[in-house]
C-alpha cells in the first residue's frame, strides 16, 4: 500500500482540522530566529570574503608602529608588484575659530591597490570613483568634518603646521566600510603633504602600512620571502585576515546573536513537546482504530514518520522564508556599521534553518509518535487501555540532547559551548524548583481565596508539572525582555553616575616635551585649574625575567593583545592620588634614576608578572630593562590619565616621550580647545564625551539587535501558552461544560479562567525578574565592576506586565470554550 | 479455500479469558465453543457486564486469549501475530461500535474512505461516496464527527464498516448510545445492507428486539455459553 500518499493525504486531513497548528507555528518561530541571524551573517561573512582585497585596498599589507624598512618595498619591486603607502594617526584639524580631531591618513601615489575612493565635488552631493590620490597642497574630508568645522570644499583648513585646501568630499574608501571602529571622521592627504604638518614626531602613535599587489604567485613569493624579516610589531595581513578586528566582531556577533535565537530554539522545543503530547494522545484512538481496520505496526510507524518528516520540512521552510524577510531588519541595524553594501545572502543559512527545525521536531515529536504504534486495537472496545507508557527519558532526553548538540554547534567553539549549556542546564534547575516552590505555596493560598480564583489557582496546582513548563516559557521570555530593557538602561546609567561631574572629558595628547611647560600655563591661566603633565614612552615587552615573551606565548586573548602592541610607560615622582599601592613599596628620592618598576595589579596578572620580575622592553629600538618593585590598583574609570607601568624620574630620561594630560572642559567653554589646538597645532585633542556617544552608540545598536532576535522568544514563549492551552483544551471545554450544568455563571467561568493564567503570568513575572536581576547582579559586579543597585522596575514591570500579559493571552485562548452549549460538549464528549 | 455454506467462518473452541485482578483471578470468559456458518446473522446476548465484548474481542482478534483457538474462514487467529491479525481484519473484517469510533479529525466521507485506503484501494473516494449516499449522508460528507448527530455519525460508522465489503461484520452494541426511534432506523439499516451484501453479522447487543432480527441467538451468563436459545 502506498502509505507515504496516505500519509500525506493524513497530514492534510490533521492540518485542516487544525490538528497541527501549534506544531507547526513553533517550529516556524524557532527556524525563523535562528534563519535571520543566518541570513544576516551570512551576508556580512561574504562581505567580508569576496570584497576582502578591496577592504584591504591591496592584496597584501604590511602594518607596522615604526616606519617600514626600505627593504620591503624593494623586495615588493623585484617581485613585479605595485605598492604603495599610508601613514594614520588621529590629530586635530583646524578651520578658522573652529577645531575638530580626524583620523588622518597619509597616502602616496597609486593608492588604494585594489578598490576604488569615491568623492564628491561638495556635501550632498552625488559621488563618483575618481582614480588618483588628493594634489599635493589638498585633502579630501569626510562630510562629518564639514559640518563641526561649518566649511565647504574649497576652504582652507589647516592640519599641524600644514595649511591646506578642502579639494572634494570623500564618500567612501576601501578598508574603511562603515564607521564601527573609527573615532573620527576622515582626512586624507598626500604623503608629500606629510612633513609640512610636522605632526610625526618621535613618540607619536602612527600606523605605517606598506600596500602591496599583483599576480597570486607573485604575492605568495613576496609573503615568503618578507616572512623572516619581520620586525616585532611588524604584521603581514592578507586578503584572507583582512579586517581581523571585524572578524572577530563577527565572530562574536554570530555566536551572540546565534545563541540568543536558540533561547526561541529552546522555548519552541517545548512548545514542540506540549503540542506532540495532544497529537498523540488525540491520535491513540485513530491509532486503534487504524489497527482494527487492518492496518499493520510498520503502516502506523511509516504514516507518522513521513507525517512528521513533511511538516518539520514544510514549517522549517516556511521559516527560512520568514527569516529572509526578517534578516532585511537586521542587515538595517547592525548592516550599516559594518560595511556599506551586502551582498545577497547564501542558502547556507537554509540548511542549518533546516535542519534546526528537524532536529528539533524529530528530537522532541518522533519519540513519543514513534510509540504510538504499540496503540492496543482493543482500545476501540476500552477506551481505557493505551499505549504502555514510554519512559520520559527517551521521550524528552532524545529532545534535549538534539538541542544540547546544536547549542554546542552554534556556539562554535566547545568551551563556550559548554559553559552556555551548563549555565542554561544550573540556571533551568534553578528556576524549575523556584517555580514548584512557588506552586506548592499556592496551595496555602486557595482556601483564601474567591470561588472563581479558588477554581483557577486549582488548575495550576492540579497541573504542576504543565505549569512550571508554562512559568518556566514565560519567565524566560520575560526575562529576556527585562534583561535587554531596563537592566541595560540600569548598566549604562550606572557606569555615567560612577562618574564625578567634573571628572575629565578631553584628553590631550602628543605634546611634545618643548611644549609641556607652555601648555601648563597656558591651561593653567585659561582653565584656572593647574594640569599634571605625564611623559608617555612607547615601549615593547620582549621579557620577563630571563624568558622572551610574544604573543604566543600567552592563550589569553587580552595577553596577547597587550604583548602585540605597545605600551606607554610613564614616570612620577609620587604615586597618583587614585592609585593605591598592594604590594612592595613606592621608590624613595634615593631610588629617582633607579631603574625600578611599578606595575598596574590587573596587568600583572594577565601577563604573570610578579613582585621582583625583571622586565625586559624595547624602546625605538634600544633596550630597556628593570626590575618590579611594586604592584598597584589603579582606578581605570576616573578618566585621568593612568599607566600600567610607572618608573621613577630619571629612569627614562634618554628616552623619546610625548606628553599626555586630562582635564576638564566646562561645556559653556567650547573655545578653549580651539584656542589650545591654534596655539599648538600638532596636540591632539580627544573629546571623552564623544567617543563614549559612540561606544553608546554602538551598543544600542547591537542591544537594539539583540532585543530584536529576543523578540522571537518572546513569540516561541507565547506559542507555549498556546501549546498548552491547546493540551488542555478538551478537559477545559468539558470542564466548563459540566460547571455550568452545576450552574456556574459565565463572568464566574471567565474570572475563573483568567484568575489562572494571570497567577501563571504572576509566577513566571516573579521568576523572570528575580533572574533578571540576578544576571544583572552578576553581569554589574563581575563584568562591569560596577556598584550594583536594585531596580524596584524591574519587579513591578516584571510581575504586573507577566500578570496582565499572560493572563489576557490566556482567557483570549480559551474564551471561545464558552461559546459551545454545554449539552452539545457533553453529548460528543463520549 | 472452500466457501461453501456449510464451511464456518468462525469456529471457537474452548475459547477461555481471565485477568488478573487486584482481588486474585477473575474469569472473564468460560471455555466457549461455536461456530458461525457464512451468510448467518448471529445475536450475541447477555446482560451487561456478562462478557459479549470480551468475546466479540477474542474473535475479532483484537485481543488475546487465555485459553483455546478461534478460526476465521479456516485461518487460526492466534497462531498470527498482532500484525498478521491486523492484515486478516484489513482483508476480511468489518465493525461497528456502540461508541462509533469515528475519527475526529477526518470528515464523514474521510472517515469511510480510511480502511480502503489503508488496504490499498484507489477507488476509495468514488466507492466510499456511493457507500455513503447509500446510508443517506452524501450531503453531509464533508462534516466532522462532532457536527454530526449520534445517529449521523453511527451511519458514517456502517458506511466505513460496509465500504471494503467485508466477510464479516462485528457489531457491539450498535444501537447502545442512540435512542429508541433512531436506534431503530440504525439498525434497518445495518440489517438491509447485511442482507445487499449477504455479510456474515455477529452482533452483539442486550436488546431484546434487535437479537430478535437475527437468525440465531447466543446468549452468556457471567462468562459461560447458555445452550443456544
Ligand atoms: N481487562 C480486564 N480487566 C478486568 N476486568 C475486565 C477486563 N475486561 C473486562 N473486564 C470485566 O469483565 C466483565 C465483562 O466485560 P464486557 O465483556 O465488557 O461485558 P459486556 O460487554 O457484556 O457488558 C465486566 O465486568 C468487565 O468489567
Ligand atoms: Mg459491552
Amino acid at each position: 500500500m502506498n502509505t507515504l500518499a496516505l500519509a500525506m493525504r493524513m497530514l492534510r486531513r490533521d492540518w485542516r482540522a487544525g490538528e497541527l497548528r501549534a506544531l507547526a507555528l513553533a517550529l516556524i518561530v524557532a527556524v525563523t530566529s535562528v534563519t535571520a541571524v543566518g541570513f544576516f551573517t551570512d551576508r556580512i561573512d561574504q562581505a567580508l570574503h569576496r570584497q576582502a582585497n578591496e577592504l584591504l585596498g591591496a592584496d597584501l599589507l604590511i602594518a607596522s608602529d615604526h616606519p617600514l624598512a626600505n627593504e620591503l618595498r624593494s623586495i615588493a619591486h623585484q617581485n613585479n608588484l605595485r605598492s604603495a603607502e599610508t601613514l594614520d594617526f588621529p590629530s586635530m584639524v583646524v578651520a578658522g575659530e573652529k577645531t575638530h580631531l580626524a583620523e588622518i591618513k597619509a597616502v602616496s601615489d597609486g593608492y588604494p591597490l585594489r578598490g576604488k575612493l569615491y568623492t564628491a565635488p561638495q556635501r550632498f552631493m552625488p559621488d563618483a570613483p575618481v582614480s588618483g590620490i588628493p594634489q599635493p597642497g589638498t585633502v579630501w574630508l569626510d562630510a562629518g568634518l564639514l559640518g563641526p568645522l561649518d566649511i565647504a570644499a574649497g576652504d582652507r583648513i589647516s592640519v599641524g603646521e600644514a595649511q591646506l585646501i578642502v579639494a572634494a568630499v570623500l564618500t567612501r574608501e576601501p578598508a574603511r566600510g562603515g564607521d564601527l571602529f573609527s573615532i573620527a571622521p576622515r582626512l586624507m592627504l598626500n604623503l608629500a603633504d606629510l612633513p609640512n604638518t610636522q605632526l610625526v614626531q618621535p613618540a607619536s602613535r602612527i600606523r605605517y602600512r606598506l600596500l602591496v599587489a599583483g599576480e597570486a604567485k607573485n604575492i605568495a613569493a613576496y609573503r615568503t620571502a618578507i616572512a623572516h624579516r619581520l620586525k616585532p610589531g611588524e604584521r603581514i595581513e592578507g586578503v584572507e585576515d583582512a579586517r581581523p578586528e571585524l572578524r572577530t566582531a563577527l565572530n562574536r556577533a554570530q555566536s551572540f546573536l546565534g545563541l540568543a535565537a536558540l533561547v526561541s530554539v529552546m522555548l519552541a522545543g517545548v512548545a514542540v513537546a506540549i503540542a506532540t503530547r495532544r497529537f498523540m494522545t488525540r491520535h491513540l484512538d485513530n491509532c486503534a482504530m487504524m489497527r482494527c481496520l487492518g492496518a499493520v505496526q510498520a503502516d502506523i510507524t511509516r504514516i507518522y514518520v513521513f507525517q512528521i518528516l513533511a511538516l518539520g520540512l514544510a514549517a522549517s521552510l516556511a521559516g527560512c522564508m520568514l527569516g529572509y524577510a526578517a534578516q532585511g531588519v537586521l542587515a538595517q541595524v547592525l548592516g550599516t556599521m559594518v560595511t556599506a553594501e551586502l551582498p545577497l545572502p547564501s542558502l547556507q543559512p537554509v540548511v542549518f534553518g533546516v535542519l534546526t527545525g528537524m532536529i528539533t521536531l524529530v528530537g522532541f515529536a518522533l519519540p513519543p509518535l514513534l510509540h504510538l504504534k504499540h496503540v492496543p486495537p482493543l482500545r476501540v472496545l476500552r477506551r481505557d487501555i493505551g499505549a504502555p507508557p514510554a519512559s520520559s527519558l527517551t521521550a524528552y532526553g532524545f529532545g534535549v540532547a538534539a538541542l544540547a548538540a546544536l547549542m554546542l554547534w552554534q556556539a562554535g567553539d566547545l568551551k563556550l559551548g559548554g559553559y552556555v549549556l551548563g549555565g542554561t542546564a544550573a540556571a533551568l534547575l534553578v528556576l524549575t524548583a523556584f517555580a514548584l516552590a512557588l506552586i506548592s505555596a499556592l496551595r496555602l493560598l486557595r482556601h483564601r481565596a474567591g470561588v472563581a480564583w479558588r477554581f483557577g489557582i486549582a488548575n495550576i496546582t492540579r497541573r504542576a508539572q504543565g505549569s512550571v513548563v508554562q512559568i518556566l516559557g514565560f519567565g524566560v521570555g520575560i526575562m529576556a525582555l527585562l534583561l535587554l530593557t531596563l537592566v541595560r538602561g540600569d548598566l549604562l546609567k550606572d557606569w555615567q553616575k560612577s562618574l564625578p561631574a567634573d571628572a575629565p572629558n578631553r584628553f590631550l595628547i602628543n605634546i611634545q616635551p618643548g611644549q609641556v611647560l607652555a601648555i601648563h600655563d597656558f591651561l593653567t591661566r585659561e582653565n584656572g585649574t593647574e594640569p599634571t603633565l605625564f611623559p608617555m614612552i612607547r615601549a615593547r615587552l620582549t621579557g620577563i625575567n630571563d624568558e622572551a615573551i610574544s604573543a604566543n606565548t600567552y592563550t589569553d586573548e587580552r595577553a596577547q593583545r597587550l604583548v602585540s602592541r605597545e605600551f606607554n610607560l610613564s614616570w612620577g615622582a609620587q604615586i597618583q592620588s587614585d592609585n593605591q599601592l598592594v604590594a612592595g613599596h613606592w621608590w624613595s628620592a634615593a631610588e629617582h634614576g633607579k631603574r625600578v618598576l611599578s606595575v598596574e595589579e590587573g596587568l600583572a596578572k594577565t601577563l604573570g608578572i610578579k613582585l621582583g620580575d625583571t622586565l625586559h622592553y624595547m624602546i625605538g629600538g634600544e633596550e630597556f630593562t628593570a626590575k618590579v618593585t611594586s604592584l598597584r590598583k589603579v582606578e581605570w574609570d576616573s578618566m585621568r590619565a593612568n599607566f600600567f607601568v610607572m618608573a621613577p624620574p630619571g629612569a627614562l630620561d634618554s628616552y623619546p616621550a610625548s606628553y599626555i594630560t586630562s582635564l576638564y572642559v566646562p561645556q559653556n567653554q567650547p573655545e578653549l580647545m580651539n584656542k589650545l589646538v591654534k596655539a599648538f597645532p600638532n596636540v591632539t585633542v580627544i573629546d571623552v564625551a564623544a567617543i563614549m556617544a559612540q561606544v553608546r552608540l554602538i551598543m544600542e545598536r547591537v542591544s537594539l539587535a539583540v532585543e530584536y532576535v529576543f523578540l522571537f522568544t518572546v513569540m516561541a514563549g507565547l506559542l507555549v501558552l498556546y501549546a498548552a492551552i491547546q493540551a488542555t483544551l478538551d478537559e477545559r471545554i468539558r470542564e466548563s461544560a459540566i460547571l455550568r450544568t452545576l450552574g456556574a455563571r459565565r463572568g464566574q467561568l471567565l474570572t475563573g479562567l483568567f484568575s489562572e493564567f494571570a497567577v501563571l503570568g504572576l509566577l513566571a513575572g516573579l521568576v523572570a525578574s528575580t533572574a533578571a536581576t540576578l544576571l544583572g547582579y552578576l553581569l554589574a559586579t563581575h563584568v562591569f565592576h560596577l556598584p550594583f543597585s536594585l531596580n524596584p522596575w524591574i519587579w513591578l514591570t516584571g510581575i504586573v506586565g507577566g500578570t496582565l500579559g499572560v493572563g489576557l493571552a490566556g482567557l483570549l485562548g480559551t474564551r471561545f470554550i464558552l461559546q459551545r452549549p454545554p449539552l452539545e460538549v457533553l453529548r460528543n464528549s463520549c | 479455500m472452500p466457501d461453501g455454506s456449510s464451511y464456518p467462518i468462525v469456529r471457537a473452541e474452548n475459547l477461555a479469558k481471565q485477568v488478573n485482578s487486584p482481588e486474585g483471578e477473575l474469569v472473564l470468559l468460560h471455555d466457549i465453543d461455536l461456530t458461525i456458518v457464512p451468510g448467518e446473522a448471529v445475536a450475541i446476548i447477555g446482560a451487561s457486564g456478562s462478557g459479549k465484548s470480551t468475546l466479540l474481542g477474542l474473535l475479532a482478534g483484537l485481543d488475546t486469549p487465555s485459553r483455546g483457538q478461534v478460526w476465521i474462514d479456516g485461518t487460526d487467529l492466534f497462531a498470527l501475530d498482532e500484525d498478521g491479525r491486523a492484515r486478516l481484519r484489513g482483508a476480511m473484517i468489518g465493525f461497528v461500535f456502540q461508541s462509533f469510533q469515528l475519527l475526529p479529525n477526518l470528515t464523514a466521507l474521510e472517515n469511510v474512505m480510511l480502511p480502503l485506503e489503508l488496504a490499498g484501494r484507489s477507488d476509495a473516494r468514488d466507492v466510499s461516496r456511493a457507500v455513503l449516499a447509500r446510508v443517506g449522508l452524501d450531503a453531509r460528507r464533508n462534516h466532522y464527527p462532532k457536527q454530526l448527530s449520534g445517529g449521523e455519525q453511527q451511519r458514517v460508522a456502517i458506511a466505513r464498516a460496509f465500504a471494503p465489503q467485508p466477510k464479516l461484520l462485528f457489531a457491539d452494541e450498535p444501537t447502545g448510545n442512540l435512542d429508541r426511534a433512531t436506534g431503530k432506523r440504525v439498525a434497518d439499516l445495518l440489517f438491509e445492507i447485511n442482507q445487499e451484501l449477504a455479510t456474515t453479522l455477529v452482533l452483539v447487543t442486550h436488546d431484546e428486539t434487535l437479537a430478535q432480527r437475527c437468525n440465531r441467538r447466543l446468549e452468556l451468563e457471567t462468562g459461560r455459553l447458555k445452550v443456544e436459545a
